[in-house]
């Protein structure tokens, strides 16, 4: 069989694209991804920031699909029941230099069509944030700016394309593409795939597939960004994204809320050649706890439950790598970094209108029936606070992680899902179970167990 | 919101300090005692401790055994142990916001005891570096896999530790039919009894790698092994599937947090009089959240304990502010914190370094209280160390805190 058009790479990214092809129902979709389960790579360890894009380069691609997809994903946010809160930024001036460039960023807004930002003075910003460290001259508040589950968004984009035909094909590394008779040929770990277009969505190795094609457009230099996630009693020092004003070295460490109610800081920006280089180093750690003192000096007392590190798909350009190769029925999507959550939605119709241009017969579309996601957000009602579905169904008031309070009707759910977890880490991502304080110190056993169907 | 049902105390914690509460409450004749229990089974952390060390000289128990006659006597007696039962948050001074199967419902009490209990500290709190693999546990999550639920755990492991609960971990390890690798500590010395140091290092030729810190894990998917640092700068790779990172207990004080109560600072558990009052009136703690952790008796004693000024409050008692107990450097915590004149509980404490003949000394306002000399030798960290109370009668309620010193 041959597919119409097959997507490499099952990310946020990829994932995004494979949606946008599920609306035409005469096309056959594949999903190809090379790891276990959707959002594996940069997607499921990032900074879950919903962006506005106001300090994107003005006027480049990333900017206009940062600020398209922002508002799409919003919807499609509240459409599919992801966790979104808009705690709005601030980004705050520790120094007489950071000061000064606060205008500058308040104008780069500006042009980025972000007309809302105000500077705020020392009074108003600690009345703002009350346990920010001492030494804060001012800052660009900066509303809109949100914090989202990056998980569920991408599992929410596969599942519905996975219920809308598309067929995903997890553990399934392409190892060779090449072109016969106007068809590619795909050889990967679990076998022959052959599709009539082809959308390198590889992330990380989007430029390895793109050297298969015979493109040496860009490399891919993986930028290592590590995180502390901090326990939920952490949750109340902190109500905005703290960032920190841009430097020449990058976009620095930030503070920031999650949806899942605890506190993330990070990331660090190391530039690496190993692409599966993703664990954490002492050094990071130490970098990250020094400059969480500086900025939120509580924060270091409490606990950690987290501790992850991610690769951005960094190139050698400041924008993304986004083109079409009409004559080889194939679009790159490369050098998508950090804002590649955010800018999905707008990605995939971006793509979705190269791939027509250049000659894509998608046929009628279709609008696709919603995802109804499970909430993994604090700030909407979570199973065990919803009565009426423990009257309903008694499991949901059945607690098995305890610092996440996640419920085994819950965990039954992601286990018969769409697009079941292949591991205890997948499962984990669907609904938070062993993600809290104690890190399984209660319930790991029995979530293994529940996992493993030998439970009860 | 559900209406409130109303009992005369509300127990949050069924292991040895709620349930030895809950019995000693019933047995005087309190009408309601309830106990919750999160979990699926009362009995708290000895359900899943297979281990002896539980019940008296006379009549040694297992883990398991003692906890059933722990549950066995608070029934008895007349307490209601309700499992899977979750108390979530506070609905009032005296009440909770509770959840289980059959729904919300907010209970309120006369008294609140809180026996929340204490966990270890798991990989990513204490900031181990490295890759995120599969076959990372820690005693708690070991136990209760191969014990309670007799799941698989890999083929070689590495015990970060080396006091009591790492040499019962590797004992579980050994019998999932997993080797034991190494054991590490960053301490020059284990610290357990010495027979057991020697028996598990030559009887069962487990090598104890003392003044090393584990730098690393390395792994993708699983675990594939462990990178450490001698002190004197050396490295090495341990080849493992299986790491278990033992002790360094955390109180569990989520409910005690979000209710407000004050903490004290050396435990980060609630802070406690000689009754084991909190800083609310009508709340009290007992057991590991107060202290994480001593052993399952002293958090039973504890449980009996608080139970008799539960009593009190009762029957109308107030509650006695008095005035903070500190434990001064090298000492690192003291339970109970606080001390008002007749408390009658002996202290435990812990100090950070190692003592040789310690002498205790508690003080108030410069003023000598009580001296008092340590029957043993030596007194170590992660070993409890105990004060008498024969002194609190000399404390002027109005004064200043009283300090423990080492002299």
């Amino acid at each position: 069989m041959t597919y119409d058009v097959a997507v490499v790479g099952a990310g946020v990214v990829g994932c995004a694209i494979a949606r946008a092809l599920a609306r035409h129902p005469r096309l056959r979709v594949a999903l190809v991804e090379a790891q276990d389960d959707v959002g594996q790579g940069t997607s499921k360890a990032n900074t879950a920031i919903l962006h506005t894009g106001f300090d994107a380069v003005p006027g480049s691609l990333e900017a206009r699909l940062v600020r398209e997809g922002g508002r799409l994903l919003a919807a499609y946010a509240a459409e599919s029941g992801i966790p979104v809160e808009e705690v709005g930024a601030l980004l705050v001036a520790w120094d007489e230099e950071q000061f000064a460039a606060l205008p500058r960023l308040a104008e780069k807004a500006e042009r980025n069509d972000h007309h809302a930002t105000g500077l705020i003075g020392p009074a108003d910003l600690y009345e703002r944030e009350p346990h920010l460290g001492p030494g804060a001259l001012a800052a660009l508040h900066v509303p809109g700016e949100s914090v989202i589950c990056p998980w569920t968004t991408t599992l929410a984009y596969a599942t519905q394309a996975v219920r809308h035909g598309v067929d995903l094909h997890l553990n399934s590394r392409v190892e060779r593409a090449s072109r016969q008779d106007d068809t590619h040929v795909l050889t990967t770990g679990r076998g022959t795939l052959r599709a009539r277009w082809l959308v390198n969505a590889a992330g990380l190795y989007a430029d390895t597939l793109d050297r298969h094609l015979g493109h040496h457009d860009f490399s891919v230099t993986p930028r290592r960004g590590q995180l502390l996630v901090f326990d939920k009693l952490a949750r109340d020092l902190v109500r905005h994204i703290l960032l920190p004003v841009p430097t020449a070295l990058g976009k620095g460490v930030l503070v920031a809320p999650t949806v899942h109610g605890n506190v993330l800081l990070g990331p660090t920006a190391e530039d690496l050649d190993d692409k599966r280089a993703t664990g954490s180093t002492a050094d990071g750690l130490a970098l990250l706890r020094e400059k969480g003192r500086r900025i939120l000096p509580g924060l270091l007392d409490e606990e950690v439950t987290a501790v992850y590190a991610g690769l951005r798909a960094a190139t050698e350009q400041d924008d993304y790598r986004i083109s079409a190769h009409p004559e080889q029925a194939y679009v790159t999507v490369g050098g998508i970094r950090s804002t590649g959550l955010t800018a999905s939605l707008a990605i995939a119709e971006h793509v979705t209108g190269l791939l027509t241009e250049a000659g894509l017969d998608a046929g009628s579309a279709r609008d696709l029936e919603p995802a109804r996601m499970p909430n993994l957000g604090e700030a909407f009602p979570r199973p065990y606070q919803r009565p009426e579905l423990i009257a309903a169904d008694p499991e949901y008031g059945t607690l098995v992680c305890h610092c996440e309070r996640v419920s085994r009707g819950e965990i039954r759910d992601a286990l018969t899902s769409t697009i079941p977890p292949a591991g205890l880490d997948g499962l984990r991502r669907r609904t938070r179970a062993r993600a809290g304080r104690c890190q399984g110190f209660y319930c790991g056993a029995a979530v293994r167990a529940l996992f493993e169907g030998v439970g009860e | 919101m559900s209406a409130t049902r109303e009992v005369d105390v509300l127990v949050v914690g069924a292991g040895p300090a709620g349930l030895a509460a809950a019995a000693r409450l019933a047995a005087a004749g309190v009408g309601r005692v309830e106990v919750l229990d999160r979990e699926q089974e009362a009995g708290g952390v000895p359900r899943h401790c297979a281990h002896g060390g539980y019940g008296t000289l006379l009549h040694p128990l297992t883990g398991p055994a003692y906890a059933r006659l722990l549950i066995t006597a608070a029934e008895r007696a007349g307490a209601v142990v309700r499992t899977g039962v979750t108390a979530l948050d506070w609905a009032g001074p005296l009440a909770l916001h509770t959840v289980g199967p059959r729904g919300p419902e907010t209970i309120g009490a006369r008294a609140v005891v809180l026996a929340t209990g204490a966990r270890e500290r798991p990989r990513a709190a204490r900031l181990v570096p490295g890759t995120r693999p599969a076959g990372v546990y820690t005693t708690g999550e070991l136990q209760q896999a191969v014990h309670l639920y007799g799941q698989r755990i890999g083929s070689r492991a590495v015990v970060v530790g080396a006091e009591d609960v790492s040499y019962a971990a590797a004992d579980t390890v050994r019998t999932a039919g997993a080797a034991v690798v190494a054991m590490t500590t960053d301490l020059p010395r284990a610290r357990t009894a010495p027979a057991r140091a020697l028996d598990t290092r030559l009887r069962r030729g487990i090598p104890l790698l003392t003044g090393t810190t584990v730098t690393e894990l390395v792994g993708h998917g699983r675990l594939s092994g462990v990178r450490v640092r001698h002190h004197d700068g050396r490295t090495a790779t341990l080849p493992c599937d299986t790491v278990v990172f033992t002790g360094d207990f955390v109180p569990d004080h989520e409910l005690a947090r979000r209710g407000g109560l004050t903490l004290d600072a050396g435990t980060r558990g609630p802070a406690v009089d000689g009754s084991l009052h909190t800083s609310r009136p009508g709340v009290f703690a007992v057991g590991s959240v107060l202290h994480a952790v001593e052993s399952a008796a002293t958090a039973a004693r504890e449980g009996a304990h608080a139970a008799g000024a539960v009593l009190e409050r009762l029957a109308g008692a107030e509650r006695h502010e008095g005035v903070p107990l500190i434990a001064e450097p090298p000492l690192c915590r003291i339970v109970p914190n606080r001390v008002t004149p007749g408390d009658r509980l002996p202290y435990v404490l812990r100090t950070a370094t190692p003592l040789t003949r310690p002498v205790l000394r508690v003080t108030q306002n410069g003023r000598l209280l009580h001296r008092e000399r340590r029957w043993t030798p030596t007194a170590l960290p992660n070993r409890t160390l105990t004060l008498t109370a024969g002194w609190t009668g000399r404390v002027d309620p109005k004064g200043g805190p009283v300090r423990v010193t080492i002299s």
